[in-house]
């Protein structure tokens, strides 16, 4: 009878007029559709902040062009950075989080759905209000004028003095709202890890994925607060005559970068633990084996969070601080090494003896890996102070920091994409394009991000809009800006692929790579309800259990 | 001598390597795999070039700004230091990539196989603890290594013959004071080199007028930011003459790109002379007095000081001796009268967004002010 029902309304839903049907995207709460609007957003601003990386490439193709000017260039790599970090990366992985973590925990929703809908609308208008910034930032006097003060917005740089105008507000203002909708998404991911797990599932039995977003959400309240506040500060200091930062006043510029970067350190971790979370789902079913060390990473994950709030001033190895202070940071940074690495390892030992699928997921997987495994590396020469004088701001930190990002965390959501698109949208993607997409980025990002280093080295400075012919950077540079259009045409393949996929592609079916999660135990795309009976669980890979009633896991946890 | 001890890194990545390579070797032929061995070993071989490539470039003609091409102690600290930190990375790089060749080339699913689930491991506590104390005995030399290198560099005494100079970073050009000296000039410091057996380094004490710099001369010295409100400290010793660049390396506004920096290492004697020039008042000409009259009536005199005249502003550049120097706009261009014309006449013309201003004078003016300024040797 009930069945029924729900047939019968299914059956209605595309017939109903598109107004409708859009106004109960706006008005949603359910945490699978608030995951997609996230990712959707997040992919828009990709766009965005991509065409902004593209027009500075072209600008740095060649010494002393003038593609752009200087003003627009530093309005370019501003709204680049704020962008990347805060409105595509952000809210992509808060999209996966809010979409799987009730799925894999047997959850019927997210403990505050409401919440939930407010911070996503909250991170929503923090976008749309920085990029209103080319329009209006002068108000009724005409045209806009987007922050131009670089992504950690220094101060004093940051001071009515300095620039006069709006655009600064523009970005703190943003950061602020959008800031608000991180924290209430944190708060709702740890309550709901922490109350809505389904029976049996303690917290021991956890898929990873869970456990790293968990730890993910805890730094972002530690991380984002102490930015939020700093951004009041900011404001204070523009419109109410604070000195916080004012230093023609007696404020303190080193205490802006402080408080920057004791958010902006653990905001790498906040990025990439939910990108190891991907790679520890994706790496085990697609070599068809448990995680190996299950404990260990947890342990990894939580010793990273904890060791990530102490390292945030190897940001700062240039700003003058004393030699005692130097080398305390140098050693919480190494030390950061040890987790990572022991992390590695269990991935590559879950694909010792096992038998590798290779397919697109797991391609973005093995990327991940190799990338990330570069990206510490040069991560230690940074933490190596005396080599940070040289490196910190050159272009070797740009390379660094685009290796995190772009070859660890990017690859590891490209992976996601196409190791959870069956679910979400109940379709196949394209395989063929999948690789094609696959081998453009992976040729795209080592032309641009492996040359970009040398250039560092050599001596050149990160934010520059043009160079001086004769310091051995010419070469470098073209190479960086050709691989930019690899990248582009691969990102416009991918896009194409979900498109295309989701109209024409082959039904997936609820279990498509054999898989032992939850997620994967429920229709493609799942039902509003998630589960029509809440599952019970008694290991760590339930559907294993399911799948082998003679060798469950739980024997052996 | 610099340029052999990297290459020498590179060689050695080359020979490990192709240590792994064997070893890739031996486990291929044990699983009858030749040919997907032969591509592992190509891809490792391939992937560690550029690796060694980073550390090659160490010639200072490869580049003015190369770091790996160091001139006084404590770059040449730096780079011992980088180059240990490069070797010890490179080592952790062919291992953990090793294996993650030998995981996607042993373990793929093969055609012939049976959809069986491979035997399924869920871990070790041995080897969790071999892979967490291996990296950590790596981290606690490292950090050793490292922390020498901070202490010698950041707490070396200053000895009493010691050269002191103060710069002072400005939206978007350098000032150098020589306390002692009675000298101020922009843009170009000048220094006299180091012997190695009689050390005469050169402290910098660094300030900012207005927002964040940082200076970065990579053969020099690694980078000290300038900051309003909190001093910092640099110091190093030229240990051979030359002309040494550099730029603004902290991100300070909109011409941040065009904040050159240069360095003019000079033996003692030719900067003995260079400071008792600089010392002078500047040099009087009856010939520019028309230009000299333009100058100290326009707005020019609110930014600029020429030393011994009425003009004493201190928001800009100091003239005494414009004519000493090579470039003018912090090195945006040769300091040439046509340049020097068209820097008075329209500065957005060669440097987009600086705070000079177009001084609206008239052809004549014009004339008459680059003759004037181009007496001020």
């Amino acid at each position: 009878m009930s069945t029924d029902a729900i047939s019968t309304l299914t059956a209605e839903m595309p017939s109903r007029p598109l107004v409708a049907r859009l106004h109960e995207w706006v008005t949603t709460v359910d945490h699978k559709r608030l995951g997609i609007l996230y990712i959707l957003y997040a992919l828009f601003f990709l766009v965005i902040g991509g065409i902004e990386a593209a027009i500075m490439r072209i600008q740095l193709i060649r010494p002393h062009y003038n593609f752009v000017s200087p003003g627009l260039f530093n309005q370019m790599f501003t709204m680049h950075g704020t962008t990347m970090i805060f409105f595509v990366v952000m809210p992509l992985l808060f999209g996966f989080a809010n979409y799987l973590i009730p799925l894999m925990i047997g959850a019927r929703d997210m403990a505050f759905p409401r919440l939930n809908a407010f911070s996503f609308w909250l991170t929503a208008f923090g976008g749309i209000f920085l990029y209103f910034s080319f329009l209006g930032a002068n108000g009724l006097y005409g045209a806009g004028s987007a922050p131009d003060v670089g992504w950690f917005a220094y101060a004093p740089l940051t001071s009515q003095t300095f620039s006069p105008g709006h655009s600064t507000d523009f970005w703190t203002l943003s950061l602020l709202v959008s800031g608000f909708g991180s924290i209430g998404t944190a708060i709702n991911i740890i309550a709901t890890v922490l109350c809505m797990r389904c029976p049996g599932m303690t917290l021991g039995k956890m898929p990873l994925l869970v456990w790293l977003n968990l730890v993910m959400a805890v730094l972002v309240i530690l991380a984002v607060s102490p930015l939020t506040a700093a951004q009041v500060m900011l404001l204070v200091d523009r419109y109410l005559g604070g000195h916080f930062f004012d230093t023609q006043a007696g404020g303190s510029a080193v205490i802006w970068m402080h408080f920057f970067w004791i958010f902006g350190h653990p905001e790498v971790y906040v990025l990439v633990l939910p990108a190891f979370a991907f790679i520890s789902e994706i790496v085990p079913v697609f070599s068809r084996k448990a995680i190996f060390g299950y404990p260990a990473m947890v342990a990894a994950s939580i010793c990273i969070a904890f060791i990530g709030m102490s390292v945030w001033a190897h940001h700062m190895f240039t700003v003058g601080m004393n030699s005692n202070a130097n080398t305390f940071f140098v050693l919480t940074t190494m030390a950061i090494a040890v987790p990572t690495g022991i992390k590695i390892f269990n991935w590559l030992a879950t694909m010792w003896g096992g038998k590798i699928h290779f397919k697109t997921p797991m391609l973005f997987a093995i990327g991940f890996l190799f990338q990330f495994l570069i990206a510490g590396l040069t991560g230690i020469m940074l933490g190596v102070a005396p080599f940070n004088w040289h490196l910190g701001n050159s272009y070797f930190v740009v390379a660094h920091f685009h290796y995190v990002i772009v070859g660890g965390i990017l690859f590891a959501a490209f992976g996601a994409f196409y190791y959870w698109f069956p679910k979400m949208s109940g379709k196949m993607y394209s395989e063929a394009l999948g690789r094609l997409h696959f081998w453009l980025f992976v040729i795209g990002f080592h032309l641009t991000f492996d040359f970009m280093h040398i250039p560092g080295l050599l001596g050149m400075p990160r934010r520059i809009y043009t160079y001086e012919p004769g310091r051995g950077w010419d070469t470098w540079n073209l190479i960086v800006t050709i691989g930019v259009f690899f990248q582009a045409a691969g990102i416009l393949i991918f896009l194409g692929n979900l498109l295309w996929s989701y109209f024409r592609g082959e039904t997936a079916g609820s279990d498509p790579w054999d898989a032992w999660t939850l997620e994967w135990s429920t229709s493609s795309p799942p039902p509003e309800w998630n589960f029509p009976v809440v599952p019970v669980v008694r290991s760590r890979r339930p559907l294993w259990d399911l799948k082998h009633p003679s060798d469950p896991d739980w024997k052996y946890e | 001598m610099a340029g052999q001890r990297p290459l020498g890194l590179a060689e050695e990545l080359m020979a490990r390597s192709l240590v792994n390579c064997e070893k890739a070797r031996e486990m291929g032929d044990r699983s009858s795999t030749n040919w997907r061995t032969r591509f592992a070993v190509q891809v490792i071989v391939l992937l560690c070039l550029p690796v060694g490539a980073l550390a090659a470039p160490a010639d200072p003609s490869f580049s003015p700004t190369n770091i790996f091409a160091p001139v006084s102690t404590p770059a040449h600290s730096i780079f011992g230091l980088s180059l240990f930190a490069l070797a010890v990375t490179a080592a952790i790089f062919v291992i953990v990539f090793s294996l993650l060749v030998c995981c996607v080339v042993k373990f793929g699913k093969r055609a012939d196989d049976d959809g069986r689930e491979p035997p399924q491991v869920y871990g070790s506590n041995q080897v969790e603890l071999a892979w967490t104390v291996i990296p950590i005995l790596i981290v606690v030399v490292l950090f050793m290594a490292t922390a020498r290198v901070i202490a010698s560099i950041q707490k070396a005494a200053r000895p009493a013959n010691a050269i002191q100079v103060i710069a002072i970073g400005h939206q978007f050009w350098w000032e150098y004071r020589y306390p002692g000296l009675k000298v101020v000039t922009a843009n170009e410091l000048h220094l006299p080199v180091s012997d190695p057996g009689h050390p005469t380094p050169t402290f910098i004490t660094l300030l900012s007028a207005d927002t964040d710099h940082s200076f970065w001369v990579p053969r020099l010295a690694g980078k000290t930011d300038l900051i309003p409100n909190h001093p910092n400290t640099m110091w190093f010793d030229p240990q051979q003459t030359g002309l040494y660049l550099g730029q603004c390396a902290q991100y300070c506004g909109t011409q941040h790109a065009k904040m050159l920096l240069r360095v003019y290492v000079q033996s003692g004697d030719e900067f003995n002379r260079w400071i008792e020039e600089q010392s002078q008042p500047a040099h009087a000409s009856a010939a520019v007095s028309e230009g000299q009259r333009i100058f100290e009536t326009t707005a020019c005199i609110n930014c600029h000081a020429v030393a011994g005249t009425a003009a004493d502003g201190r928001f800009g550049p100091d003239l005494t001796h414009l004519m000493s120097r090579e470039t003018i706009a912090s090195g945006a261009a040769p300091n040439t009268p046509e340049n020097l014309r068209l820097w008075i006449q329209n500065p957005d013309a060669i440097k987009p967004g600086s705070k000079m201003p177009a001084m609206g004078l008239s052809d004549h003016e014009l004339d008459a002010v680059t003759a004037y300024l181009a007496t001020l040797r």
